[in-house]
């Protein structure tokens, strides 16, 4: 469990802009995903979590430090099928990642290009479907699905790699609620019960605080790292970098400000409401007393 | 919006023997049918062929209606074609009318006839075989019988990569040029009047998005796929193995037949 | 209130007459009332997008009415065209209809197809440029070499360079961070003050629409189950969480804690709301004097702190007026 599965070394990563001045987007991030984890990268748009994670299968190539997938340099063009099958990646747009007009024959590009033999094949992609619970969608045409479903045929084609980590790049961006709440479902299950490694990009709150280590980027560094729980309690510093909490961090937070004794800590609608009902039964008197 | 009942390379889902055939036994059949019927010559063959088709649409339960009703768009052409050869032709004997320059002889109604028909069933047989082989399926023949082409430099799996890849984002693109084309209504876009150059130039605010996106589509998909490890046809495998049965040797055993048929009852001049 | 745009016992059946017949909606009544900011929320599918583009005249009825200050939207062709005018609608990423060379151009696309003088045209531009917080300077930049967030505020440019009397956004903040979605949301409330415009911003997700709204109507299934004020809407918490529907965490766990039989209100929906219906409950307690004095001195800066940091360009932000939620 100790092993890390991505290691960033001071990665710098900047895009030559036409004036000859480098526009800087990663300037030296120090990062190691161990096997098995679920991590967020937190971002506003423009904190540089998109280019952080297309470095992490070699889409992107440094241009200072260095990215290790298990131990390989991403810059080594020789393992490139290696990384790129050890770590899988997910898109916002469902639509543009979906190769093939049949469910099926889409799950099977990756195992195809990898030359998996054909019996092999199927195998992957009945497992693969089944993971993401679209198996009975698998002789559908994808544009005739919802995004949420789009969305998993996505993440089934890529597990049919049998990777052993998977990044998602905002998968949720263009969801409804119903969509979101399935993919979420989905990365879940993958992490918990097949034991892959989630690196979940996103800007929504309430998705990052499902994971069990939270990665804040703002101006191309990592300004936070730890448990969703105690990174959400910095609320003043997420403030001043563009990102919110979640609401139930910010009542909790209003209360607190108002002179009462909660704990910071309620991610869920079930800790909030738990903390809100020991406000109102238990400590009504002890918990202003002490303040006004 | 009409945009949307256009469906392109339709299929019929379904399970007849035409169904099942192997899709490159569909492919050389089809060509053997348009070579036997530019062989044919004589009534006689004609319908041999008619019958033929017929039994073969009886077969693949498609329908008459679907096919009459593809066959719409190219009425045109058709006609043309038939106007043409009615008064192109010219015959030995007298006119059977004549106006002003134009001239009828027995002969061009019979080539205008013939070639009616021949285009008719032409085009049937093509529709028998996209109704019944999935998109997927006929790009997958085509690679498989252009293989060999591969070794004189034709990129064969790079074709049939692309026209795939075309058959999956015409829904998609046909979805977003509805909603460009409602987006720029309600901006007070006028696509319906106007002389053909300012219908032409209405297009604009049609054609630059969309080109627009579907560059950025194009962009986003090529990461995809590489992500999912593309890298060309070489030490591909595939998840659908084609494979000839009896069935289909059986059928290319008819087709050959058909055409040496013909061409024998075109030699003798029967 | 007058009403500015009606529907009455609107239908619509897609592919009439085929296998794929299905009515989107059924004898829907609508209405939006003159100056109100209005939410129209409802899954994908539920026929709130059939809806809106009834609304400018982008589509037909199957059978019913679309009335526009009163008259039919259809009596007439030049009524018609009229009303897309006047009702301006911007569609989910509005960002990929832009196609002109220049930022300024794009914006005059609608008002030039008004057929309005150079002048008019001019003034319309910089004025809606203005409102979506455009420089004078990204005017005459390509629109394509813009970023996200920024080409979004162009296409809906494109839309109040009209001066629509009601201006109806479907899904404006989608795919947007917080930063961007305050901005576009304080935008729309600078245009909807300035002309007094009705806005209808439709959506999917009720967290963010629900603090900006006076007034909602809920889509489900080709009809309107649910209308009324934010707090009358909430109060059916889980009949709408049912549907599909993103319901407010404040709602959610308001709606938990009256499960575990504490006696308080549901229909909260904003952090402030929750904050003050909690301070209220509290205040019953032994140090009520106290406690009422820091509550009520903390709203105001607590309110802004929050949304300072949000709203880009430190736009005001107001909190949903708790007053018309219980009109």
């Amino acid at each position: 469990m100790d092993q890390a599965i991505i290691k960033t070394k001071d990665l710098r990563f900047s895009y030559p802009s036409e004036e000859g001045v480098a526009l800087l987007v990663l300037d030296g991030v120090n990062l190691e995903i161990q096997q098995g984890s679920f991590v967020a990268v937190l971002g506003h748009n423009g904190s540089g979590k998109s280019t952080l994670a297309k470095h992490m299968n070699a889409i992107l190539l440094p241009t200072g430090g260095a990215v290790y997938v298990d131990g390989m340099d991403t810059a080594d063009e020789a393992r490139l099928l290696d990384i790129r099958r050890t770590v899988g990646m997910v898109f916002q747009n469902p639509d543009n990642q979906i190769v093939a007009n049949v469910v099926e024959e889409d799950v099977a590009f990756a195992p195809e290009n990898l030359g998996v033999p054909p019996e092999e094949i199927r195998r992957r992609v009945d497992e693969a479907l089944r993971q993401v619970d679209m198996y009975e969608y698998r002789e559908h045409a994808p544009h005739l699905l919802s995004g949420g479903q789009k969305q998993r045929v996505a993440i089934a084609g890529v597990i049919a790699m049998r990777p052993r980590c998977i990044v998602l790049d905002e998968p949720t961006a263009m969801l409804d609620p119903i969509g979101r709440a399935e993919v979420l479902r989905t990365i879940q299950a993958l992490n918990r019960e097949s034991g892959v490694t989630v690196v979940l990009i996103t800007h929504h709150m309430d998705e990052a605080a499902q994971a069990d280590r939270l990665v804040v980027m703002a101006g191309g560094r990592i300004v936070a790292d730890g448990a969703p729980r105690a990174v959400f309690q910095r609320v003043e510093e997420l403030k001043s970098v563009g990102l919110t909490v979640p609401e139930t961090i910010q009542l909790l937070w209003h209360l607190r400000q108002a002179g009462l004794d909660v704990p910071l800590d309620a991610l869920s609608d079930e800790e909030c409401a738990q903390a809100l009902f020991q406000l109102l039964s238990g400590k009504e008197g002890k918990g202003f007393g002490s303040d006004s | 919006m009409a945009l949307k009942d256009i469906t392109l390379g339709q299929y019929f889902p379904g399970s007849t023997v035409l169904h099942r055939l192997d899709p490159r036994t569909k492919l050389v059949g089809t060509v053997a049918y348009i070579v036997a019927l530019f062989l044919a010559k004589q009534l006689v063959s004609y319908g041999i062929l008619l019958v033929l088709l017929a039994v073969l649409i009886a077969v693949s339960k498609v329908g008459l209606k679907a096919i009459v009703r593809g066959m719409k768009p190219v009425l045109v052409i058709v006609i043309i074609t038939a106007v043409l050869n009615l008064f192109y032709t010219s015959g030995g004997g007298t006119p059977l009318v004549q106006f002003w320059i134009f001239k009828i002889y027995p002969e061009g109604i019979w080539a205008a006839v013939f070639m009616v028909l021949r285009i008719f069933m032409l085009i049937t047989c093509t529709f028998l075989l996209t109704y019944t082989t999935s998109p997927i399926m006929l790009t997958d023949g085509l690679e498989r019988l252009l293989g060999p082409l591969k070794r004189i430099g034709l990129p064969v799996h790079e074709l049939s990569m692309m026209m795939s890849i075309a058959l999956r984002f015409i829904p998609t693109l046909i979805e977003e040029t509805d909603k460009i084309m409602s987006a720029q209504k309600a901006r007070g876009a006028d696509f319906d009047t106007g002389n053909l150059m300012q219908k032409a130039k209405a297009l604009l605010p049609l054609l630059v998005p969309l080109f627009i996106s579907a560059f950025r589509r194009a962009d986003e998909l090529a990461t995809a796929m590489e992500c999912r490890c593309y890298h060309g046809g070489e030490g591909r495998t595939r998840l659908r193995q084609l494979k000839l049965r009896g069935m289909d040797i059986a059928f290319l055993a008819g087709c050959l037949t058909l055409c040496v048929g013909i061409g024998v009852l075109r030699y003798l001049g029967l | 209130m007058e009403a500015i745009l009606e529907t009455h016992k609107l239908t619509h059946v897609y592919s009439a007459g085929t296998p794929f017949e299905h009515a989107a909606l059924t004898d829907v009544d609508f209405t939006a009332y003159r100056g109100e900011y209005l939410g129209v929320i409802g899954r994908t599918g539920s026929g709130k997008s059939t809806l809106i583009q009834h609304l400018n005249g982008l589509l037909k009825p199957t059978s019913g009415q679309v009335r526009f200050e009163g008259r039919d939207i259809w009596e007439s062709k030049a009524r018609t065209r009229q009303t897309r005018f006047q009702v301006g609608l911007v569609f989910q990423y509005p960002e990929y209809q832009l196609f002109e060379e220049t930022v300024y151009q794009d914006i005059s696309f609608g008002p030039r197809n008004m057929g309005l003088d150079e002048g008019e045209v001019d003034r319309r531009v910089r004025q809606a440029a203005a409102f979506v917080g455009l420089s004078e300077q990204a005017l005459e930049q390509s629109p394509f070499e813009l970023s996200g967030g920024q080409k979004r505020r162009v296409a809906i440019a494109g839309v109040i360079a009209m001066e629509p009397s009601v201006l109806v956004l479907d899904e404006p903040t989608a795919g947007l961070d917080p930063v961007g979605v305050e901005s576009i949301l304080s935008n729309i409330r600078d245009y909807h003050r300035a002309k007094n415009a009705t806005i209808i911003l439709v959506s999917h997700s009720m967290d963010q629409v629900a603090r900006t709204v006076d007034r909602l109507v809920v889509v489900e299934n080709g009809r309107i189950p649910f209308t009324g004020a934010p707090r009358e809407v909430f109060a059916h918490g889980a009949e709408l969480a049912r549907m599909g529907l993103g319901v407010p965490a404040m709602t959610r766990v308001f709606h938990r804690l009256r499960a575990m039989g504490v006696d308080i209100d549901p229909s909260v929906y904003t952090v402030e709301q929750a904050r003050d219906a909690i301070l209220a409950k509290l205040d019953r307690g032994p140090h009520k004097a106290g406690q009422r004095l820091c509550g009520e001195g903390k709203k105001e800066p607590a309110d802004m702190e929050f949304s300072a940091s949000l709203a880009e360009n430190g736009m005001e932000h107001t909190p949903s007026d708790e007053g018309k939620g219980a009109e």
